[in-house]
């Protein structure tokens, strides 16, 4: 079982590696490692303690914690949506921590909705010992490969990264590549 | 739906929360409207079923609200998102 320092190490190694602060408050700091510790064990991953999870990794890969969304968070706010990760001058108490709106896409939100139904639906269907469907009742979402054109990184995935995690270069640094196949007989 | 009522000498709004468990920020409000002597009801929405987060879902956002947490409900009427203690204090008039 994972314990609350070793949430701790990564976060601070994390926050050292991309020039952030973990947040001032001792309390506030130990509440968000509990509920990272929490959701780590009830889900299997460490999603944001502040958003609801659906549970099923594929939707909730945007809010694993370090999410997707705190560099931007960081730079606009200073600070990540639920507060774990600071800019240096809300960290020295320069700049006061105020509540961070929510850019999580609504339609990120409203599938992972979606998907608690969905497998509600799935599981009801199982214990009825109804004959399995077709296994492709997974989540709708088809990946991508995408590059940076300014680092070369490349990923998998439905979006391309808010920010490349490399180079620091912005979404609208990425391309998709297309990978064609023809076969010429 | 497990509805968790907090005793408080104002009682003179409705107010209604839903938070999620493990939420920094609905810990703060919460504890935020326990200083004030409000008496409130929370939902951690985490830890419904699937038919009541769909229910909680279509409720904030028949309201206009965002799928965000904490999101507060005065009076039925007003309905706040996020712990945001300039609007709480203004609705609540504290």
């Amino acid at each position: 079982m994972i314990t609350l320092e070793k949430i701790r190490q990564r976060a601070e190694a994390d926050a050292r590696t991309y020039g952030y602060y973990l947040n001032p408050d001792v309390d506030f700091l130990q509440s968000l490692l509990e509920g990272l510790k929490k959701n780590e064990e009830r889900y299997g991953y460490p999603s944001c303690p502040c958003r609801l999870a659906s549970g099923i990794f594929e939707f909730d890969r945007d809010i694993i914690c370090p999410c997707d969304y705190r560099d931007l968070d960081v730079a606009e706010y200073g600070a990540c949506y639920c507060g774990l990760y600071v800019r240096k001058d809300v960290f020295k108490g320069k700049t006061p921590l105020q509540p961070i709106p929510e850019r999580r896409p609504l339609e990120k939100q409203l599938r992972a909705y979606a998907a608690s139904s969905k497998t509600e639906i799935h599981k009801a269907e199982q214990s009825a010992a109804a004959p399995p469907k077709d296994e492709a009742k997974q989540p709708e979402m088809v990946k991508k490969l995408w590059y940076c054109k300014q680092c070369g990184y490349v990923v998998f995935r439905e979006d391309p990264p808010y920010v490349c995690p490399i180079c620091k270069a912005k979404r609208e640094m990425f391309a998709e590549i297309k990978i064609q196949l023809s076969l010429v007989g | 739906m497990n509805k968790v009522k907090v005793p408080g000498k104002n009682k003179e709004h409705k107010v209604r929360v839903y938070a999620l468990s493990t939420c920094v920020w609905c810990k703060m409000l919460k504890q935020f409207l326990k200083n004030n002597d409000i008496e409130y009801e929370y939902v951690d929405v985490d830890l419904c079923n699937e038919k009541e987060k769909e229910e909680i879902k279509r409720e904030i956002l028949s309201r206009g609200g965002k799928l965000a947490y904490p999101t507060i409900i005065v009076d039925d009427k007003v309905l706040i998102t996020g712990f945001r203690k300039d609007k709480l204090r203004e609705v609540l008039a504290i």
